[in-house]
Parts: structure tokens; C-alpha cells; sequence
């Protein structure tokens, strides 16, 4: 008897359900679901409650336009931090179009990261509006470390991928049924720049993720403007 | 229901032992609020310490007692939170596989109450009629609050004694250490649970605390004691009934035997 | 480390001794307080959350062979590997082995509280691994030899300038004269060391908040990013888990989420909540190459099947440490076990024995403040109720006290002995007394006195006055 075989064993005896019952009928909370008021709305109320949720969780935001207005955006915040105007990006083809030849100043390379850049640039799945949360995800085009080992992070958040709530962003992850083995290796919400509170429980910021994280939002919504946009 | 209500007063053994006033004083209100009280003689406790002990064949068979006792009242009030808890939440579970008890001690748990909440909940009566021109703090003790949801009705009482002053603790809500036997087999643990509760009583600059529980009292009112402090602890009762004119608790003999 | 649950009163006494400790402690309970109202105000939904959440354990805990076998299929279907343990002995040399065929000389380790329950540091130093907590907390205890105090803080019980003395003794590479009074100095030095470690480590181990059967992900949060680090940097990712901590879907995960941050630290959610499945995928520029799961019984089964099956609910917020008032008398320490506080009294007599462990669930007031503050709705005074009704019944708690309480229940079944026998007491209490008010020595009830003070009786019982002066009432 393997200890697979033991445990399994001690628990279909414990619950008494024998070996070959199948899958249980869908439990009745599965049929509801328990979206909070906050991870609803309309696109404009969705946006300033991320606004809100992201500033309070002391993440910096920056707004723009237009995706070509991206990378000027970038090389003046990083200039008027005094922090250093070089960065890697996320190889996504994606993040091909946001006009870094207006920002000559910004020296950009591509690739993963092994902690000696300070600064990154990557695209994200959704901001989420509940908590002022951005989702990532890793993949071929979008290496995770760059989420984590430069001192300052700054993510791309389009306005029109703004969501409600965790579920709406994980729609975006997953189509149906999808194998375990089609799912990115990490989803992340990160919601702020690293943190402890294990010293006398003082907030410190920077522990070993980001010092800093800076969203770029990308789109305007028309105040009053309700509609779905795709 | 035709006429006034019979209540079965449930005294609590420390009450019926330490400070018979609260016993007073609860028939009053009661009959103030249109009820008739009777004392079943047969009561002794509600046998919460043999239940928080483990030994719950002690704690079914004093359940199976007091139920006897007390199943023929419209109701049962105890002005303690702790022992209409007890019979009201653990009575039944303590019975449920009886096949005798089982359904009589739901019935009676359905129709127990602690003295201040069902004054304001069941009686709908708050018509008090007393006075006592001073600063006071109140203690929420633990069994009343989180068992029974005791909060705003004691308040609302105090509210109406004439002249009273309520100054809430900083963390009204925390317990005062007293957990029963827990005092005695933990005394340095409790003794600093106390002390919290203290330090937070003296800062309101109120002459007395009051709570809805006297095994909390005996608890703050001895360790106030030794403390040094001046003061003083009676129970809610005493207050709204208007007969809290006898010495606070460890304040003395009554004088009666 | 070494279970010493038994000298709960001695570990309590050195504890309330201690006034690092007790003003550490007094924060804690003060924040919490003030926080709370707050944190669960701002989400009105967070009571029906709450209910689903204990809906979405119980589900998965009837039917937990089911889940298991979905999140180990899917695991597998990612392309990690699920190695199922008994107990610590075995989830040890199943790690070691992982460790060795990778040929593993560093072990970068994220926060598991699973990880203290089978003393796995210890076991991999021995056998020739160099082991670093990544987690401030857990790293500034590794070097000071303690454990964990809180499930969610571990370094709760330190004062800031203990810790710059350990940062001083162990980061001899530093200038001594540096400062180090601030927070800040001391997580900016502890990132710079930790830094290399996470970029040096061979394996990284962590534990998981919960796993997903749907899709064979682990869930871990943190705010320092260091459970991203340890599990992404390394060549070989190993998580430790306990078989409760599985959930059937995402979905289920995310409720769930909803109200762990808010319980376990106030926030509405940490920094970094991260779902992963499995290895790296073959185009992926970083990430493990190896992922391997280990699913732990460790006690489990044992109580799944009889009367404490609820605390398997426990998403290990801490909630409830924070809220007890004993643990904020004496700490998570003196508890003597892995676990402290509520949740302490009620896993250690599960995973050391009840012999061990039977202070434990009796050093509780029943105040109820820890199963209020429990999201997942957990009877923690119930169930500590339950370990004494064991311990009665193993004669476990002392003797005195059993026949004090055997004696008094005898005579509460004999109601008119009960009377008279509380008459002769009252009058002896009175003399005593010398009707004074209080009693500052009662002979026998020392235990009261040591700390305070016996209010005397005030003559006669309720029942004798009321009949005498209601003569006609209820004769029986």
C-alpha cells in the first residue's frame, strides 16, 4: 500500500465514501455567485474605483490617451524620480506599440531579468477595480521576474481592460476548458509595492519585490459614459 | 397569552450565594414589566462549571434537574448572560441524543432569557424608574455579547436612569478573565486579563462599573479590591431597579441573615 | 523544536515576565481592535462571504478524495509531480530526496507553518543543506534559533532593537557602526542578503494558502514577494501542503481570498497573490524546471473523521491569536507548541497527543472572541470544550481539581443538601469575612485570592430569603 493508497483510504472512511463514487453532485453555493457591490459597475465607475483602490495601495498612477503617448509618459516619470532611464520589457510583441521613438532618452532591452536592471516595463492582463489590483501573467512574451526583481515596476494598464472583480480577470486568462497544462505557469495579482510589517509591525516598502510600482493607464472613458467597450 | 406572563426566576448560584439583591432586583423589574415571578426552590446551578470541565454526564444530569424545574414557566430569566447561555445554546446540545430530554430541553432553551434582553426584546418594557446621578462604565461580558447578542439593550435601560452618566471602556468588549474556573486554574493569566480590564475602568473616572453578569463583578469587584481602587461594582439590576441602595459588591454585610 | 504544552503556566508566568514581549503584545491586541471594525465595515458583503466560504470547506471536505485526485491529475497534466506523505518523517525524506536528485546545495525557503509542524529546516541542515527563510520574520528568527509566535507574524514577539542586535551579530560582513534603529535600515539590509540567496538557491520551498483541484494550481500570497522569488528563481519549486488545503475551483479560491487578507492582517489583499501551476512551459524565459507537490496527512484523516472535522475550515489567518486575550497575555510561546493561541489549543492535543497537550484547551476564558473573528466559522471553544471532555475522561487535569468538581456536582443533583451545605458555607465565608466586604485569604480557594480579592457573601441565599419573604411560591 503506497501512502497515496493510505491516506485515500483514512479519508473515503472518514467521510464514508467509497472508492469509485465519482464526482460529487455541484454543491448549491456553485449555482449563485457572490460578486461584491464594489467589483460591479459601469466602465467610468470601474476606472476611478481602481484609481482609488491602486493610489491607496500606494501604487503611483500615471494616465495617457493614447498608446503612443506610452513610452514619453515613462522616460519623464523615471526622469523626474531620478531614477535611472533604462529598463527591460517584456518581449511581447505587444509592447511594440507604444511609442518609444518619442523617448530617445529611454534605453530599452528585451528580455527576462537576473536582478541587475533597476527598472522594468510590462503589459498586463486587467486592472481590477475591487482592490486596485493589476493581474499578470507569465508566458514566453512576459517572463515573470520582471514583476519582481527591478526596484521599480511599471505595468501597462489599458482603460478598457479594467474589471470588476477577480473573476471578470480570470475570464480573461482562461477560455473553456482549457487544460491545466494550457494555463499560464503564474497568474499574480499584485496589488501594491512589496511590503512587511514584521518589524514591531511598521509598514516598510521594498522588501524583496519592487520599491516602487508604477501603473501607465492607457484610454480615456468619457465621464457618464456606461457602455461596454470591447 | 391571557394575563401576565409566569416567569421562572433562574437566580444563577452565584447570585443566590454572593449577593441575593440581584435576585431582588430582578423579581422587581420583572413584575414591573407586567410579569409574575417565581423562585423555584429546587434551583441550584446551571452546571456550566462540570460542562467547561469535560464532564459532561454531570453537566447532562444537572440539566435534566433544572429543566424539570423550570419547563412549566412561560419563561425563564436569569440576570446573568453565562447561564441563560448555558441554557439556551448548550442544553440542547448537551441533550440532543436523549430521546426524553432532547425536545424539553429545546423547550426550554426557546423560552430562557437573560434578564435585560428580554425586558427590551420580549417584554418591550424599558419604563424605568430610578436614579443614580453619577459617571458609570459598563463591562459586555463575553457569554451575553457573543452567545446572546447583548449590547444595545443595557444601554438603552441606562439610558433611561435619571441623572446616569456612561462613560464606555476603551474595549467594553474584552474579556475581564473570569471564564469560570478558568480564574482559579489560570490566576496569573486571569489576574493580568483583569488588570487590562482595570486600567481601563479607572480611566473612564467612573465611580462604579456595572455588568449584566456577577461572576464578571466578583471578578473585577475583588481585584479592584486588592488594587486599592475606589471603585465600585454592582450589577445592571440593581441600578434599574432603584435598589441598588445596599452596599456595592464586597462592600459588606447587608445586615440579613 | 521541543513541545513543552505541559508547562503552559510556567512558559505563561516567564511570558507576563517579560516586558518586551507584553508591550509587543499589547499592540497587537490594540491594533487588531481598532482595525477590525474597519477592515470588515468596508466590505458589507464580508458576513455572506464568510457563510460561503465555510459552505465551500465543508463541500470539499465530505468529498476530499475526489478533489485531492482532480488537483493531483491536473498537477501531473502541468507536468509537476505529487508525492503523497503520512506523516513529517516522510514528507522530510521525500523532500531530502527531491533535494538530492537535484543535487541541491541551497534551499530557499517561503513561510509554511506546515514546514515547522515537521521540523523540516532542522532535518535538511543536517543532512548537508544550506537552508534560508526568505520571509523577514522567519528569516530574522532563523538566525535568532525560535520559531514562529504567530501563524501570520511570526516575529511578532520581537522588539526592533533585538533585531538589530541579531543583525549586528550575524551580518559580520557589515560595517558595525552602521545604523540600524529604523525598520527601514533593517528590511533594506535583509533584502540586500536576501537578494543573493533567492538569486544562489538550487530549490525553493513553499508552502500554499490553498490549492485548486480544477486546475492543479497553488495559491500563496505574501507582501514581500519573497514566496514569488523562492518559487520562481530556483530549479526546482517544492510545495508543502496539508490535504485541508485544497478548494474545488478557482473560483472558490478567489471567495476565499475575499475575506484572508482582511482576517489575517487588516489589508483588503496582500501584495502578491499568485496562482501556479506547475513548472516552467517549454517556451517560458524564467521559471522552475521541476515542480513537486507534497500532499501531507500528518493528522489529518484522524480528524477528519471524528468530532473536530470543522477546524480542517482553518485557512491559517491568525485571526483568531490576535483576538484571544490569553494569547495576548502570554504570547504565542508559551503555548509550547507549533501552534499558539485558539488554534494552538485546538491542533496541538490533535498533533501531539492530548497527554501532551491538555493545558492547552483548558487555558481558554471562552470568551468567544476568537470563533467571532473567524472567518471560516470555526467552534474553537466548542471544540476546545470537546479536548476537555477528552481529558476528563483520560483523567489528564489534576486531581485536586477533578475531586473538587466531582464533589460539587455530586451535591448540585441533591438540591436540598445543596442548601444546606451553601448555608454553612455562607456563614463561615461571613465570620471569615468579619463582615468586612472582602476576604483576602479564603482557605482553599487560594487560587482565587492570589490575584484578587473574595467579595463575602452578604447573608443568607436569594432562595431562603425570597421564600421567607414569599411564603406560598413554588414549593419544589
Amino acid at each position: 500500500m503506497s501512502a497515496r493508497d493510505d491516506i485515500l483510504g483514512r479519508i473515503r472512511s472518514a467521510i464514508d465514501r467509497p472508492a469509485g463514487t465519482g464526482a460529487p453532485p455541484p454543491p448549491e453555493y456553485a449555482n449563485r455567485s457572490l460578486i461584491p457591490r464594489r467589483a460591479q459597475g459601469g466602465p467610468a465607475e470601474l476606472t476611478a474605483r481602481f484609481i482609488e483602490m491602486a493610489t491607496e495601495a500606494e501604487i503611483s498612477i500615471g494616465r495617457v490617451a493614447e498608446s503612443n503617448a506610452v513610452g514619453r509618459s515613462i522616460s519623464d516619470w523615471l526622469q523626474t524620480e531620478g531614477l535611472p532611464t533604462r529598463a527591460v520589457m517584456s518581449p511581447d510583441p505587444g509592447m511594440d506599440a507604444y511609442g518609444w521613438e518619442n523617448a530617445p532618452g529611454l534605453e530599452i532591452r528585451r528580455g527576462a531579468t537576473d536582478g541587475s536592471d533597476a527598472v522594468s516595463i510590462t503589459p498586463t492582463v486587467a486592472g481590477i477595480a475591487e482592490t486596485g489590483s493589476i493581474m499578470v501573467a507569465s508566458g514566453p512574451g512576459t517572463p515573470y521576474t520582471l514583476n519582481f526583481l527591478p526596484e521599480t515596476h511599471i505595468a501597462i494598464v489599458h482603460a478598457d481592460r479594467i474589471v470588476g472583480g477577480y473573476e471578470d480577470a480570470w475570464a480573461r486568462v482562461r477560455g473553456n476548458g482549457e487544460t491545466a497544462a494550457a494555463l499560464p505557469r503564474t497568474v499574480t495579482l499584485i496589488t501594491g509595492p512589496s511590503r512587511s510589517s514584521d518589524i514591531e509591525r511598521t509598514v516598510t516598502i521594498g522588501v524583496h519585490g519592487p520599491k516602487r510600482l508604477r501603473i501607465v493607464l492607457v484610454g480615456e472613458i468619457e465621464s457618464g459614459d456606461d457602455g461596454q467597450k470591447t | 397569552m391571557t394575563g401576565r406572563p409566569r416567569v421562572g426566576l433562574f437566580a444563577t448560584c452565584l447570585v443566590d450565594l454572593y449577593r441575593p439583591s440581584v435576585g431582588f432586583a430582578t423579581a422587581s423589574l420583572l413584575q414591573k414589566a407586567g410579569c409574575d415571578v417565581d423562585v423555584p426552590a429546587a434551583q441550584v446551578c446551571c452546571g456550566q462549571p462540570a460542562y467547561n470541565a469535560g464532564d459532561r454526564r454531570n453537566a447532562a444530569a444537572i440539566a435534566r434537574q433544572t429543566i424539570g424545574l423550570l419547563e412549566n414557566f412561560d419563561y425563564v430569566v436569569a440576570p446573568s448572560g453565562s447561564c441563560a447561555g448555558m441554557l439556551r445554546h448548550h442544553y440542547p446540545e448537551l441533550l440532543a441524543d436523549d430521546p426524553e430530554f432532547a425536545a424539553r430541553a429545546r423547550a426550554v432553551a426557546d423560552r430562557t432569557w437573560e434578564l435585560v434582553s428580554f425586558l427590551t426584546d420580549v417584554c418591550r418594557w424599558s419604563d424605568i424608574d430610578a436614579r443614580w446621578p453619577a459617571r458609570v462604565t459598563y463591562h459586555d461580558a463575553c457569554s451575553g455579547l457573543r452567545e446572546l447578542g447583548i449590547r444595545d439593550q443595557p444601554r438603552q435601560l441606562l439610558a433611561k436612569v435619571d441623572g446616569l452618566d456612561l462613560r464606555e471602556l476603551d474595549a467594553p468588549d474584552v474579556c475581564c478573565g473570569f471564564g469560570g474556573t478558568f480564574c482559579v486554574k489560570y490566576p496569573e493569566v486571569s489576574g493580568a486579563m483583569v488588570d487590562h480590564k482595570i486600567d481601563d475602568i479607572v480611566a473612564t473616572g467612573a465611580a462604579t462599573v456595572l455588568s449584566g453578569d456577577l461572576g464578571c463583578l466578583m471578578n473585577i469587584a475583588g481585584r479592584l479590591s486588592r488594587r486599592g481602587e475606589s471603585v465600585e461594582a454592582r450589577h445592571v439590576a440593581e441600578v434599574l431597579a432603584g435598589t441598588a441602595t445596599g452596599p456595592a459588591i464586597g462592600g459588606g454585610d447587608t445586615g440579613k441573615a | 523544536m521541543q513541545q513543552t504544552s505541559l508547562e503552559f503556566s510556567q512558559n505563561a508566568a516567564r511570558a507576563q515576565a517579560d516586558a518586551d514581549l507584553q508591550s509587543a503584545l499589547a499592540k497587537l491586541q490594540r491594533d487588531t481592535r481598532l482595525a477590525r471594525p474597519v477592515i470588515t465595515g468596508r466590505l458589507p458583503e464580508f458576513e455572506d462571504l464568510r457563510d460561503r466560504a465555510v459552505a465551500i470547506k465543508n463541500h470539499t471536505l465530505a468529498n476530499l478524495d475526489h478533489y485531492l485526485e482532480t488537483l493531483e491529475a491536473n498537477v501531473i497534466d502541468a507536468g509537476g509531480h505529487v508525492h503523497w506523505c503520512n506523516d513529517a518523517g516522510d514528507a522530510r525524506e521525500t523532500i531530502l530526496q527531491i533535494c538530492s536528485d537535484a543535487g541541491a546545495k541551497t534551499v530557499g525557503k517561503g513561510k509554511s507553518m506546515v514546514s515547522e509542524e515537521i521540523a523540516l529546516n532542522d532535518y535538511l541542515i543536517a543532512n548537508g543543506l544550506d537552508v534560508v527563510e526568505t520571509d523577514l520574520g522567519e528569516y530574522i528568527l532563523q538566525l535568532r534559533h525560535e520559531t514562529p509566535s504567530h501563524v501570520v507574524m511570526p516575529a511578532i514577539h520581537l522588539k526592533k532593537e533585538q533585531i538589530a542586535d541579531t543583525f549586528r551579530e550575524h551580518h559580520t560582513m557589515l560595517d558595525p557602526a552602521r545604523p540600524l534603529d529604523a525598520p527601514r535600515d533593517m528590511t533594506e539590509e535583509a533584502r540586500t542578503r536576501l537578494r543573493e540567496k533567492f538569486l544562489s538557491a538550487d530549490v525553493g520551498i513553499t508552502g500554499a494558502n490553498m490549492l485548486i483541484a480544477e486546475t492543479g494550481s497553488i495559491v500563496v500570497v505574501t507582501n514581500e514577494g519573497n514566496g514569488d522569488l523562492t518559487q520562481t528563481l530556483p530549479r526546482v519549486h517544492i510545495v508543502i501542503a496539508a490535504i485541508e488545503k485544497v478548494v474545488p475551483r478557482i473560483d472558490d479560491a478567489l471567495s476565499i481570498l475575499r475575506i484572508l487578507a482582511r482576517s489575517a492582517t487588516g489589508q483588503e489583499i496582500t501584495c502578491y497573490t499568485t496562482f501556479a501551476t506547475g513548472p516552467k512551459r517549454p517556451d517560458d524565459l524564467d521559471g522552475p524546471e521541476e515542480f513537486h507537490l507534497i500532499l501531507l496527512d500528518n493528522g489529518r484523516t484522524k480528524l477528519l473523521e471524528g468530532d473536530f472535522r470543522d477546524v480542517l475550515r482553518c485557512i491559517r489567518c491568525g485571526a483568531c491569536q490576535s483576538a484571544c486575550p490569553v494569547y495576548g497575555a502570554v504570547g504565542g510561546h508559551a503555548y509550547g507548541g507549533v501552534y499558539g493561541g485558539p488554534i494552538g489549543a485546538v491542533l496541538t492535543p490533535a498533533l501531539d497527543g492530548i497527554d501532551k497537550a491538555w493545558p492547552l484547551p483548558e487555558a481558554s476564558s471562552f470568551c468567544g472572541n476568537c470563533e467571532a473573528v473567524c472567518p471560516m466559522r470555526i467552534p474553537l471553544p466548542g471544540l476546545m470544550r470537546r479536548w476537555r471532555d477528552i481529558a476528563h475522561a483520560q483523567k489528564l487535569n489534576k486531581p485536586g481539581a477533578r475531586r473538587g468538581l466531582a464533589l460539587w456536582a455530586w451535591a448540585a443533583q441533591r438540591p436540598v443538601l445543596y442548601r444546606l451545605g451553601a448555608r454553612i458555607a455562607l456563614r463561615v465565608l461571613r465570620l471569615l469575612g468579619r463582615r468586612r466586604g472582602f476576604l483576602r485569604r479564603v482557605p482553599l480557594e487560594g487560587d482565587w485570592t492570589f490575584a484578587r480579592d473574595l467579595p463575602a457573601p452578604e447573608g443568607g441565599t436569594f432562595v431562603d430569603r425570597w421564600r421567607k419573604e414569599n411564603p406560598g411560591t413554588t414549593p419544589s
